[in-house]
């Protein structure tokens, strides 16, 4: 399926919920993008294809969300039951915002920046509004 | 660099603000009449409104918070401006920071000699939850949100950051809140003008009216640490560390530089002005520093031909403490790291070598996000004309800058102000 897909988000989505987690990589500049892009902004290109990454990487930045967006108090989330919200560079290279699961979300000051992570997917929504997302949890 | 200069110089000569806070019952039309009315009472020759040639407003979301887009005409008419060009520009809580660059190049282009600038927002008639939906807008809804970020989340993730690489602590954070407070208790124009001292008090009088057990704490920063009054939002990030949800209005009145004695002896010139842009916090080379700022101000320095240390008072982007923090960094009042040793030796205060947000910044004064960089404006238009009553900063304040961030810091616009004598 993978050259019929366009280089975007949609595309992201959809290979997310094959639990693949994919970047695209510009041939003509040689660059990575994760998450994919229809453009090269360094070549001004679109000469891309496709490539998986591993899921693994580092927390280089987190938080853990008491007060919780509409969409994580749908999801269970809030003042009783906090969630870690991070940004994680992968081994590749380039990071992305996930959640992140596995910590001690009632004692953050123990969560260190550099935690190895490796990918998870997590499904959220029902029915037609159903969609995979990328999250992390510790590495063991 | 090479530094590109307007041709024509532009001169701010009136501001006027409502308070900032909740205000039910009022329309952001309402807001801006006030703020208009606020206006006209501080520029010292006077004007007539009929001499406007432009109208620019800065407002985030009328769209979401109010079911009300396309505002601009609509405050034009509410001040009695109409026919002249009307016009909106958004860039989240940068917008009236924009709105004041829109002026400057209507003015600069020849096109207008005098442009009246409005940063509006009502925020308080939806509920809380719905607030923070929309200001959630301004993120990234593709991989940002399903994350489960927020906008303290986003500064939070900053904040974690800086205190991993620089080893401040949450309690750096706090001594910004308690500052800003101090500061804010002088400012009558802000929504929690009040000492953590003062909030710790009520706290007991309220327990005690309603036969609860009385709570006491050490001190200030006892009562942030403590969970229960103090609740955490994002960590690292407690309540006290985040702006608030406000309404308000602000009315600025800027013009050719040549025509500003019909307005006012003492106009301040517009010397420094620069503007960036950044991606996504994920994207980000670095966390600890906001690029977009950064760039920015070395645009508005180069402009103005002065330097840091120049600067005598300043308003910076507070809406949460790690901001702050961010900011006195990246405007290079200190060096990367070094901030949050200047914050705990008390070098930010209003009295201090490097006074910082006079205001409240947003923490107290409040942060009706599209009025913002407009408000901050204010304050520095007051403090420098020695208008700035008992929280004026002492010395002679020749120089003035504000810093104004949308977004989680992808966008900042900054603005020099000098006053001659």
């Amino acid at each position: 399926m993978s050259e019929q897909l366009p280089f975007n988000s949609a595309s992201y989505f959809k290979w997310l919920s094959q639990q693949k987690i994919m970047g695209c990589r510009n041939r003509t500049s040689g660059k990575f993008y994760f998450p994919p892009r229809p453009m090269c902004t360094s070549s001004y290109t679109d000469d891309m294809e496709w490539e998986e990454v591993s899921g693994e990487g580092v927390i280089i930045a987190f938080t853990v969300i008491t007060v919780a967006p509409t969409l994580m108090i749908e999801a269970g989330y809030g003042r009783d039951k906090p969630y870690c919200a991070g940004i994680v560079r992968l081994t590749e290279g380039p990071a992305i915002s996930a959640q992140i699961f596995g910590l001690d979300m009632a004692n953050p000051a123990s969560i260190k920046i550099g935690t190895h992570v490796k990918a998870v997917f997590i499904d959220r929504g029902e029915d037609e509004a159903k969609r995979t997302y990328l999250g992390f949890e510790v590495a063991k | 660099m090479d530094v590109k200069k307007l041709k024509r110089g532009v001169s701010l000569v009136g501001a006027g603000m409502t308070p900032f806070g909740t205000f039910p019952g009022l329309n952001t039309r309402d807001l801006f009449v006030q703020a208009f009315r606020d206006l006209q009472g501080s520029v010292d020759k006077g004007f007539d409104p009929k001499d406007i040639d432009a109208l620019v407003i800065g407002n985030y979301s009328s769209t979401m918070f109010e079911g009300q887009n396309f505002m601009a005409p609509y405050v034009a008419d509410a001040v009695g401006l109409t026919p002249i060009p009307a016009s909106r520009v958004e860039l989240a809580c940068a917008s009236s920071g924009l709105a004041i660059r829109q002026a400057i190049l209507t003015i600069a282009s020849g096109l207008a000699d005098v442009v009246l600038v409005g940063g509006l927002e009502k925020e308080s008639d939806l509920p809380i939850a719905r607030v923070t939906d929309v200001l959630a807008t301004a993120s990234d809804s593709v991989y940002e949100n399903p994350s489960g970020f927020t906008f303290p989340g986003l500064y939070a993730t900053l904040a974690t950051a800086y205190m991993h690489q620089y080893g401040a602590t949450p309690e750096t954070f706090m001594q910004i809140a308690i500052k800003n407070h101090e500061n804010g208790v002088l400012n009558p124009n802000a929504q929690f003008g009040a000492r953590i001292s003062d909030i710790m008090a009520s706290k007991q009088k309220s327990a005690e009216k309603r036969g609860k057990p009385i709570p006491s704490w050490a001190d200030e920063m006892a009562f942030l640490k403590d969970e229960k009054a103090n609740p955490t939002i994002a960590w690292p990030m407690r309540l006290f560390d985040c702006s608030p949800v406000s309404d308000g209005a602000v009315a600025l009145l800027l013009v050719a530089d040549e025509i500003a004695s019909s307005f006012t002896d003492k106009p301040l010139h517009i010397i420094g002005y620069g503007q960036g842009s950044d991606v996504p916090t994920y994207e980000r080379e670095t966390l600890t520093s906001i690029k977009a700022a950064r760039v920015a101000a070395k645009q508005a320095y180069a402009t103005a031909g002065v330097t840091p240390k120049d600067i005598k008072v300043c308003e910076v982007h507070d809406c949460f403490t790690v901001a702050e923090l961010i900011a006195i960094e990246d405007l290079g009042f200190f060096k990367p790291g070094e901030g949050h040793k200047a914050v705990a030796e008390g070098l930010t205060t209003r009295l201090g070598p490097r006074p910082i947000n006079s205001s409240g910044g947003l923490k107290s004064k409040g942060h009706p996000v599209g009025a913002t960089g407009a408000g901050q404006v204010v304050e520095v238009f007051k403090q420098m004309r020695g208008e700035a009553g008992p929280r004026q900063v002492p010395g002679d304040l020749n120089l003035g800058l504000t810093h104004n961030l949308g977004g989680s810091g992808m966008a900042a616009i900054v603005h020099i102000f000098e006053r001659r004598h």
